[in-house]
Protein backbone atom coordinates (compact mmCIF):
# COMPACT_ATOMS: atom_id res chain seq x y z
CA UNK A 1 0.00 0.00 0.00
CA UNK A 2 1.30 3.59 -0.98
CA UNK A 3 1.01 5.99 1.55
CA UNK A 4 2.51 9.96 1.02
CA UNK A 5 4.02 11.67 3.70
CA UNK A 6 3.95 15.31 3.36
CA UNK A 7 6.07 17.54 5.46
CA UNK A 8 6.17 21.23 6.12
CA UNK A 9 8.30 24.18 7.75
CA UNK A 10 6.67 24.99 10.97
CA UNK A 11 4.93 28.07 10.50
CA UNK A 12 7.33 30.05 13.36
CA UNK A 13 10.08 28.81 11.53
CA UNK A 14 11.86 31.00 8.52
CA UNK A 15 10.98 29.18 5.02
CA UNK A 16 13.87 30.40 3.19
CA UNK A 17 12.71 28.55 -0.10
CA UNK A 18 9.50 29.53 0.39
CA UNK A 19 10.67 33.08 0.74
CA UNK A 20 12.79 33.02 -2.79
CA UNK A 21 9.28 31.79 -4.20
CA UNK A 22 7.25 34.66 -2.74
CA UNK A 23 9.87 36.71 -4.69
CA UNK A 24 9.59 35.41 -7.97
CA UNK A 25 5.98 35.13 -7.66
CA UNK A 26 5.75 38.61 -6.67
CA UNK A 27 8.20 39.48 -9.91
CA UNK A 28 6.43 38.08 -12.27
CA UNK A 29 2.54 39.37 -11.13
CA UNK A 30 1.72 37.00 -9.66
CA UNK A 31 2.12 37.72 -5.92
CA UNK A 32 0.76 35.18 -3.02
CA UNK A 33 0.21 36.46 0.37
CA UNK A 34 2.57 33.17 1.17
CA UNK A 35 4.56 30.44 -0.43
CA UNK A 36 6.08 27.52 2.10
CA UNK A 37 7.51 25.04 0.54
CA UNK A 38 7.50 21.61 2.33
CA UNK A 39 8.55 17.44 0.65
CA UNK A 40 6.58 14.90 -0.12
CA UNK A 41 7.67 11.38 0.49
CA UNK A 42 5.73 8.52 -1.16
CA UNK A 43 6.14 4.87 1.17
CA UNK A 44 5.32 1.49 -0.99
CA UNK A 45 4.98 -0.72 2.67
CA UNK A 46 4.39 -4.15 2.79
CA UNK A 47 0.64 -3.75 4.07
CA UNK A 48 -2.46 -4.88 2.75
CA UNK A 49 -4.34 -3.20 6.02
CA UNK A 50 -4.66 0.52 5.78
CA UNK A 51 -4.71 1.06 9.48
CA UNK A 52 -1.40 -0.99 9.59
CA UNK A 53 0.19 0.71 6.73
CA UNK A 54 -0.47 3.95 8.38
CA UNK A 55 0.64 3.16 11.20
CA UNK A 56 4.17 1.95 9.84
CA UNK A 57 4.54 4.82 7.66
CA UNK A 58 3.89 7.36 10.67
CA UNK A 59 6.83 5.52 12.48
CA UNK A 60 8.66 5.93 9.49
CA UNK A 61 8.22 9.74 9.91
CA UNK A 62 8.51 9.58 13.32
CA UNK A 63 12.10 8.26 12.54
CA UNK A 64 13.94 10.23 10.05
CA UNK A 65 11.60 11.48 7.61
CA UNK A 66 10.82 15.28 9.64
CA UNK A 67 12.46 16.95 12.15
CA UNK A 68 9.78 17.91 15.20
CA UNK A 69 11.79 21.48 15.66
CA UNK A 70 10.98 22.62 12.47
CA UNK A 71 8.57 20.37 10.48
CA UNK A 72 5.17 19.16 10.54
CA UNK A 73 3.79 16.24 8.52
CA UNK A 74 0.77 14.47 7.33
CA UNK A 75 -0.54 10.83 6.08
CA UNK A 76 -2.52 10.26 2.99
CA UNK A 77 -3.28 6.98 1.65
CA UNK A 78 -2.42 7.18 -1.95
CA UNK A 79 -3.70 3.50 -2.79
CA UNK B 1 48.17 6.86 24.14
CA UNK B 2 44.28 6.12 22.43
CA UNK B 3 43.72 7.27 19.51
CA UNK B 4 41.18 9.68 18.26
CA UNK B 5 38.40 8.32 16.11
CA UNK B 6 37.49 10.36 12.90
CA UNK B 7 34.26 9.56 11.39
CA UNK B 8 33.62 9.31 7.49
CA UNK B 9 30.12 9.02 5.64
CA UNK B 10 29.60 9.28 2.02
CA UNK B 11 29.68 12.95 1.03
CA UNK B 12 32.82 13.78 4.68
CA UNK B 13 34.78 15.98 3.06
CA UNK B 14 37.20 17.70 5.80
CA UNK B 15 38.34 14.24 7.08
CA UNK B 16 41.38 15.00 6.14
CA UNK B 17 41.83 18.45 7.15
CA UNK B 18 40.87 16.66 11.04
CA UNK B 19 43.19 14.20 10.58
CA UNK B 20 46.13 16.47 9.83
CA UNK B 21 44.91 19.12 12.46
CA UNK B 22 44.91 15.82 15.14
CA UNK B 23 48.76 14.81 14.32
CA UNK B 24 49.90 18.15 14.48
CA UNK B 25 48.76 18.71 17.60
CA UNK B 26 50.60 15.41 18.48
CA UNK B 27 47.73 13.15 19.02
CA UNK B 28 47.13 9.71 16.87
CA UNK B 29 43.99 9.79 14.40
CA UNK B 30 42.03 6.62 13.56
CA UNK B 31 39.65 6.36 10.75
CA UNK B 32 35.61 5.31 12.06
CA UNK B 33 33.93 4.13 8.64
CA UNK B 34 30.17 4.91 8.86
CA UNK B 35 28.54 1.25 8.21
CA UNK B 36 30.82 -0.32 11.25
CA UNK B 37 30.47 0.33 15.12
CA UNK B 38 33.03 0.58 17.43
CA UNK B 39 33.97 -0.04 20.96
CA UNK B 40 34.42 3.64 22.71
CA UNK B 41 36.80 2.67 25.22
CA UNK B 42 39.66 2.33 22.62
CA UNK B 43 39.59 5.90 21.49
CA UNK B 44 40.20 8.87 23.70
CA UNK B 45 37.53 11.11 21.73
CA UNK B 46 35.42 11.36 18.36
CA UNK B 47 35.61 14.12 16.20
CA UNK B 48 32.39 14.14 13.72
CA UNK B 49 33.92 16.53 10.90
CA UNK B 50 32.00 18.46 7.76
CA UNK B 51 30.89 17.83 4.77
CA UNK B 52 27.85 16.66 2.91
CA UNK B 53 26.54 13.67 4.50
CA UNK B 54 24.63 11.61 2.00
CA UNK B 55 24.51 14.18 -0.26
CA UNK B 56 22.56 16.58 2.64
CA UNK B 57 19.35 14.79 1.53
CA UNK B 58 16.28 15.00 3.43
CA UNK B 59 17.75 17.36 5.62
CA UNK B 60 21.70 18.04 6.38
CA UNK B 61 22.55 15.14 8.95
CA UNK B 62 19.80 13.17 9.08
CA UNK B 63 20.64 10.16 7.24
CA UNK B 64 23.92 10.04 8.76
CA UNK B 65 22.38 10.40 12.35
CA UNK B 66 21.41 6.99 11.44
CA UNK B 67 24.21 5.37 10.15
CA UNK B 68 25.58 2.25 12.01
CA UNK B 69 28.77 4.33 13.89
CA UNK B 70 26.61 6.59 15.38
CA UNK B 71 25.51 4.18 18.14
CA UNK B 72 29.12 3.60 18.93
CA UNK B 73 29.18 7.37 19.24
CA UNK B 74 26.11 7.68 21.11
CA UNK B 75 28.18 5.25 23.29
CA UNK B 76 31.10 7.02 23.76
CA UNK B 77 28.73 10.24 24.53
CA UNK B 78 27.05 8.47 26.92
CA UNK B 79 30.00 7.25 29.10
CA UNK B 80 31.56 10.89 29.19
CA UNK B 81 33.99 10.32 26.02
CA UNK B 82 34.47 13.89 24.22
CA UNK B 83 32.68 14.28 21.09
CA UNK B 84 32.65 17.15 18.57
CA UNK B 85 31.00 18.02 15.89
CA UNK B 86 32.06 20.53 13.45
CA UNK B 87 29.73 22.05 10.30
CA UNK B 88 27.82 18.83 8.99
CA UNK B 89 29.57 17.27 11.84
CA UNK B 90 27.96 19.68 14.12
CA UNK B 91 24.45 19.06 11.98
CA UNK B 92 25.10 15.36 12.44
CA UNK B 93 25.34 15.05 16.56
CA UNK B 94 21.57 17.60 16.62
CA UNK B 95 19.73 15.26 13.84
CA UNK B 96 21.03 12.36 16.51
CA UNK B 97 19.88 14.30 19.41
CA UNK B 98 23.15 14.30 20.89
CA UNK B 99 23.18 17.95 20.97
CA UNK B 100 20.23 20.32 21.39
CA UNK B 101 18.35 22.54 18.01
CA UNK B 102 18.71 21.66 14.62
CA UNK B 103 20.91 23.90 11.75
CA UNK B 104 18.57 25.01 9.32
CA UNK B 105 19.07 27.19 5.59
CA UNK B 106 20.84 30.90 6.11
CA UNK B 107 19.05 33.63 6.76
CA UNK B 108 20.47 35.06 3.12
CA UNK B 109 19.93 31.92 1.52
CA UNK B 110 23.85 31.97 0.45
CA UNK B 111 26.70 30.18 1.36
CA UNK B 112 29.11 31.45 3.53
CA UNK B 113 32.40 30.83 3.11
CA UNK B 114 34.84 33.42 5.26
CA UNK B 115 36.51 34.35 8.64
CA UNK B 116 34.36 35.11 11.36
CA UNK B 117 34.99 36.07 15.21
CA UNK B 118 33.66 34.46 18.26
CA UNK B 119 33.05 34.48 21.68
CA UNK B 120 33.17 32.35 24.10
CA UNK B 121 30.20 31.81 26.25
CA UNK B 122 28.99 29.70 29.23
CA UNK B 123 31.44 27.20 30.85
CA UNK B 124 32.97 24.62 28.93
CA UNK B 125 36.06 22.23 28.84
CA UNK B 126 36.17 22.80 25.28
CA UNK B 127 38.43 25.90 25.10
CA UNK B 128 41.19 26.20 26.30
CA UNK B 129 42.13 30.10 27.24
CA UNK B 130 42.98 32.26 24.40
CA UNK B 131 43.57 35.66 25.85
CA UNK B 132 39.91 36.92 23.98
CA UNK B 133 37.84 36.23 20.55
CA UNK B 134 38.64 33.56 18.02
CA UNK B 135 38.74 33.95 14.72
CA UNK B 136 37.86 31.14 12.80
CA UNK B 137 36.40 30.46 9.00
CA UNK B 138 32.91 29.31 8.20
CA UNK B 139 31.96 27.75 5.02
CA UNK B 140 27.98 26.55 5.05
CA UNK B 141 25.05 26.94 3.70
CA UNK B 142 22.86 25.57 6.29
CA UNK B 143 24.04 26.89 9.59
CA UNK B 144 21.08 29.20 11.32
CA UNK B 145 21.02 27.54 14.90
CA UNK B 146 17.14 27.07 15.48
CA UNK B 147 15.45 25.79 18.75
CA UNK B 148 11.97 26.52 20.29
CA UNK B 149 12.03 28.77 22.95
CA UNK B 150 11.90 26.44 26.12
CA UNK B 151 14.94 24.87 24.56
CA UNK B 152 16.93 27.93 24.72
CA UNK B 153 15.70 28.77 27.66
CA UNK B 154 17.10 25.85 29.14
CA UNK B 155 20.37 25.85 26.96
CA UNK B 156 20.95 29.96 28.66
CA UNK B 157 20.24 28.41 32.31
CA UNK B 158 22.59 25.31 32.07
CA UNK B 159 25.28 27.16 30.16
CA UNK B 160 25.05 25.39 27.46
CA UNK B 161 25.96 28.23 24.99
CA UNK B 162 29.74 27.57 23.95
CA UNK B 163 30.34 30.01 21.30
CA UNK B 164 28.69 33.36 19.96
CA UNK B 165 29.16 35.04 16.45
CA UNK B 166 30.45 38.75 17.45
CA UNK B 167 28.77 39.92 13.53
CA UNK B 168 26.00 36.89 12.91
CA UNK B 169 25.99 35.82 9.42
CA UNK B 170 23.69 33.43 9.13
CA UNK B 171 20.76 34.50 11.34
CA UNK B 172 21.53 31.62 13.85
CA UNK B 173 18.89 32.19 17.47
CA UNK B 174 20.91 34.67 19.81
CA UNK B 175 24.24 34.70 17.34
CA UNK B 176 24.79 31.07 18.80
CA UNK B 177 27.92 29.29 16.71
CA UNK B 178 28.43 26.20 18.83
CA UNK B 179 26.40 24.50 21.93
CA UNK B 180 27.23 21.60 24.04
CA UNK B 181 25.18 18.75 25.83
CA UNK B 182 24.08 18.92 29.71
CA UNK B 183 26.72 17.36 30.79
CA UNK B 184 29.41 19.77 28.43
CA UNK B 185 31.20 16.33 26.98
CA UNK B 186 29.36 17.12 23.45
CA UNK B 187 29.82 19.78 21.67
CA UNK B 188 29.29 20.74 17.96
CA UNK B 189 30.47 24.80 16.28
CA UNK B 190 29.73 25.59 12.89
CA UNK B 191 33.40 27.36 11.98
CA UNK B 192 36.21 25.19 11.17
CA UNK B 193 38.86 24.88 13.77
CA UNK B 194 40.62 22.38 11.89
CA UNK B 195 41.59 25.30 9.22
CA UNK B 196 43.02 27.37 11.89
CA UNK B 197 45.78 25.67 12.93
CA UNK B 198 48.74 27.17 11.23
CA UNK B 199 49.82 31.00 11.07
CA UNK B 200 50.34 30.11 7.13
CA UNK B 201 46.17 29.29 7.27
CA UNK B 202 45.37 32.51 8.28
CA UNK B 203 45.27 31.67 11.81
CA UNK B 204 45.83 29.19 14.81
CA UNK B 205 43.14 29.69 16.62
CA UNK B 206 41.61 26.67 16.17
CA UNK B 207 44.03 25.00 18.84
CA UNK B 208 42.41 26.54 21.36
CA UNK B 209 39.19 23.98 20.59
CA UNK B 210 40.91 21.14 19.20
CA UNK B 211 44.16 21.59 22.00
CA UNK B 212 41.34 20.28 24.60
CA UNK B 213 41.75 17.13 23.20
CA UNK B 214 44.74 16.36 24.30
CA UNK B 215 43.55 15.98 27.71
Amino acid sequence: MKIGVKILPRNEVLDTQGRAVEGTLKAHGRAVNQARVGKYVQLDVAETDQAKALAKAKEIAEFVLYNPLIETFELEVVG
Amino acid sequence: MKPVGITRFLGTNCDRDVWQAVEALGLAPKWLWFEDQFDPSDYSAVVVPGGFSHGDYLRCGALAAKAPVMKSVSEAAAKGAPVLGICNGFQILCEARLLPGVLVRNESRKFIDKWVTLAPAGKTPWLKPSGGPLRLPVAHGEGRFHSDAEALKKLNDQGQIWLKYKDNPNGSLEDIAGVTNEKGNVAGLMPHPERAIHDWMGGEDGRAILGTLLS
